[in-house]
């Protein structure tokens, strides 16, 4: 069915072709379809979006993001959920915002409670999120957190009223440590870039090293010293300067890049002083969701996005979908959309939600944070899946990812 | 079939070998895209037969003729000639065709198109597509009820079982199940509809009257990971006395006593098991284990695996003789 969009960039008064023939198609279609009469209007279940306005370019020509990366797929899962829908007689609209760098997440997230919408899905910066989570507690508005990975988020920053579908840092850290060492490639030099956000995956990093018992030989630091991304001298002069910046480190068997920021790292694979697999924010990729991801029914999913979407389903558009098929899961198992019922069956043992990897994914109770297998690729294809075979755990394989329950610091109240 | 059993006996006894009384099960292949032909006198594969691309759900037409198989790559549905055991002709079945059932009288055929939110019919007779049906997100699981008058189907996304009434062409009850329903079957009274969950880990029991699930039936394997426990196939025998269901990644079928709707035993298969297949005499079940690309043979009295057979790649579905 058509889905309303409310974007404040659209003008006033202007009626898109497009939704006119949406709505006869709509019309159409419920003429239709085979259902029992229905007496009733269905039950509206709104969902907002609040996204940025900016996305950071990449070095690869290939991997542009586009311009609605991550909301595609959550505009996708709303089909679905309306797929299902129209069998329960209930109904989703999505409600997108777009944020620039200077707009408040406080007052967005309040626009869309004033509208009645109790479940928004955001995909901000940490701070951004916290600020909007913290405007709309009091009014039982549900957050789910779908681009943040930051720790904090979910340790000493956490809120009662945010579930986190994006896999943490330390998710994606362990998921490539626990491959590393099961490839018994445990001699790592690391390269951090100059950039927080690059700190804060090495810091993820050293902490899965430790953990699984892999060892950091060395760390250099790769300054940002600004400039142009591309230049026109091109591969001629980074091909002289990888090597360089690598030679003379001691005996190390793969190289281990923290460069959130995308600064050097995809310049690594095949121009170290030594022949040595790259990994971390190039070459071997830990990520909640790949293009290429074929197993466990996957294809069908992908086969979905693309026809809707025309192009290829990233992490951040897998990771929206989850979160509005969650919601969607949660209304038609208790067949409402009351705002405390659904986010208390979310919370509740009975919840999981089925995501193309294997097996049914449940949250955290102590922090909300859902737990998933962490696909690694390399581009074109999934070399593998963490949990890797004989890391166990008493209550669930995926908790040996990330922060665990006994080591927590979040006190949800 | 009688007619390639007695010109096969003929061959062989020619040949000097013992006439022919088994059965003859076609298993698909999905990812070697051929159809591996046993042979369950000798427990053997006579022969493998090319077909298209990505097949998977395979079924004897109700009058033994063909084997039908569709190739979901290829969005048709393949016509193997059972006298010939070659490909004769190919069925409009819609994008992504999966599993599909035919009615009682084995004229209409209806598909699930898994891309399409779609349960396409066919006309056999004619060959042609006949007209189509929405139902949930990525159907799979089809049945029909033994008195022909409701079809099912299940969706994958969804969770739902669908009953549509044949007659009217209609979704008439839509029945919630757990995560990931894959496969429906009717006990052979009518009295239950079983549909299996992959990711729920859960087979439910719906009251086809009523509409709602009575009984789930769970299960638990000592030292086995629950994740790794996922129904997907069913069978249940002619006698309505015992139920089979293939657990996936857990590499066992488990034995349920269907009165109570408790699995009395699990018997270890090969790895990833999919979909079985008794054969008419009820006395074995064939099962395919989609990773060790191989099938195994389950005497049923017994409750042993007796056999092994290799197959082609990922076997998936399995069919023998005319239902």
């Amino acid at each position: 069915m058509f889905e309303t969009r409310t974007t404040p960039f659209l003008g006033r008064g202007q009626v898109p072709a497009g939704y006119l023939i949406r709505l006869l198609a709509g019309l159409l279609f419920v003429l239709n379809t085979s259902v029992t009469a229905l007496a009733a209007d269905p039950v509206e279940i709104g969902v907002g979006y609040l996204r940025r306005a900016t996305v950071k370019p990449t070095l690869s020509l290939v991997e542009q993001p586009a311009a609605d990366y991550g909301v595609a797929g959550a505009r996708l899962a709303i089909d679905d959920n309306n797929t299902t829908g129209k069998f329960l007689n209930q109904h989703f609209t999505l409600h997108e915002m777009r944020l620039k760098e200077t707009d408040d997440p406080a007052k967005a997230a309040t626009q869309l409670a004033d509208q009645n919408i109790t479940f928004i899905v955001a995909d901000l910066p940490a701070e951004a999120l916290i600020k909007a989570a913290d405007a709309i507690r009091d009014r039982g508005v549900v957050l789910f957190n779908v681009g943040a990975t930051d720790d904090r988020l979910r340790e000493q920053d956490c809120r009662a009223n945010v579930i986190h579908v994006a896999p943490t840092r330390s998710m994606l850290a362990d998921a490539l440590a626990q491959y590393l060492v099961w490839k018994q490639w445990r001699r790592w030099l690391m390269v951090i870039g100059s950039h927080d956000e690059d700190r804060l995956f090495a810091d993820a990093l050293r902490r899965s090293a430790a953990r699984f018992g892999a060892k950091i030989v060395q760390e250099r630091v790769f300054e940002d010293t600004g400039g142009a991304r591309r230049t026109d001298s091109g591969v001629t002069l980074i091909q002289r300067q990888m090597p360089v910046f690598t030679q003379q480190a001691p005996a190390y068997d793969v190289l281990v890049a923290a460069d959130e920021s995308e600064v050097f790292a995809p310049y690594l694979p095949y121009r170290t002083w030594d022949p040595r697999p790259v990994a971390g924010s190039a070459g071997l990729v830990p990520k909640s969701w790949d293009a290429a991801q074929d197993q466990w029914g996957a294809v069908q999913m992908q086969n979905r996005f693309l026809k809707l979407n025309s192009r290829h389903m990233t992490a951040l558009d897998m990771q929206a979908w989850t979160a509005v098929r969650m919601i969607g899961e949660a209304v038609s198992r208790v067949n409402s959309a009351d705002r405390k019922t659904v986010f208390d069956f979310l919370r509740g043992p009975d919840f999981s939600v089925a995501a193309f990897k294997g097996q049914r994914l449940t949250l955290r109770p102590w922090n909300l944070q859902l737990r998933q297998p962490i696909l690694l690729a390399d581009g074109r294809m999934v070399v593998s899946v963490s949990p890797q075979e004989g890391f166990l755990h008493q209550v669930s394989e995926l908790d040996t990812l990330g922060v665990d329950q006994p080591e927590t610091r979040c006190k949800l109240h | 079939m009688w007619r390639s059993c007695l010109l096969f006996g003929t061959v062989l006894w020619l040949a000097g070998a013992l006439p022919c009384y088994g059965f003859v099960a076609y298993v698909s292949n999905e990812k070697g895209n051929t159809v591996s032909v046993i042979d369950t006198d000798k427990w053997a594969v006579i022969k493998t037969i090319k077909v298209g691309q990505r097949p998977r759900g395979i079924e004897f037409t109700r009058d033994g003729k063909f084997v039908l198989v569709a190739v979901g790559d290829d969005d048709t549905i393949q016509m193997i000639d059972t006298a010939t055991q070659e490909v004769a002709d190919t069925l409009p079945s819609g994008p992504d065709p999966e599993l599909f059932v035919q009615d009682k009288a084995g004229k209409i055929l209806y598909v699930a198109n898994e891309n399409d939110n779609t349960v396409t019919l066919i006309d056999l007779e004619r060959r042609a597509r006949m007209g189509d049906l929405q139902v949930g997100v990525e159907p799979e699981g089809m049945a029909i009820s033994p008195d022909g008058k409701i079809l099912i189907n299940t969706s994958e996304t969804t969770n739902m079982a669908h009953f549509i009434d044949t007659e009217m062409r209609q979704i008439v009850a839509n029945v919630l199940v757990d995560s990931r329903p894959r496969f429906a079957e009717f006990k052979s009274d009518g009295s239950e509809l079983w549909v299996s969950s992959e990711i729920g880990g859960t087979v439910s029991v719906i009251d086809p009257v009523k509409h709602v699930v009575t009984t789930k039936i769970t299960f638990e394997i000592p030292g086995l990971r629950q994740e790794a426990i996922q129904p997907v196939g069913i069978s249940i025998a002619a006698d309505d006395k015992t139920a089979f269901v293939a657990l996936g990644p857990a590499n066992r079928v488990a034995v349920v006593d269907v009165a109570g709707h408790k699995v009395i035993k699990y018997l270890l298969v090969g790895q990833r098991v999919w979909h079985m297949a008794f054969t008419p005499d009820q006395k074995y079940l064939l099962v395919t284990n989609g990773i060790s690309n191989d099938v195994s043979v389950i005497d049923v009295a017994a409750l042993k695996v007796i056999k092994t057979i290799q197959v082609g790649e990922l076997p998936w579905g399995i069919t023998i003789a005319k239902q």
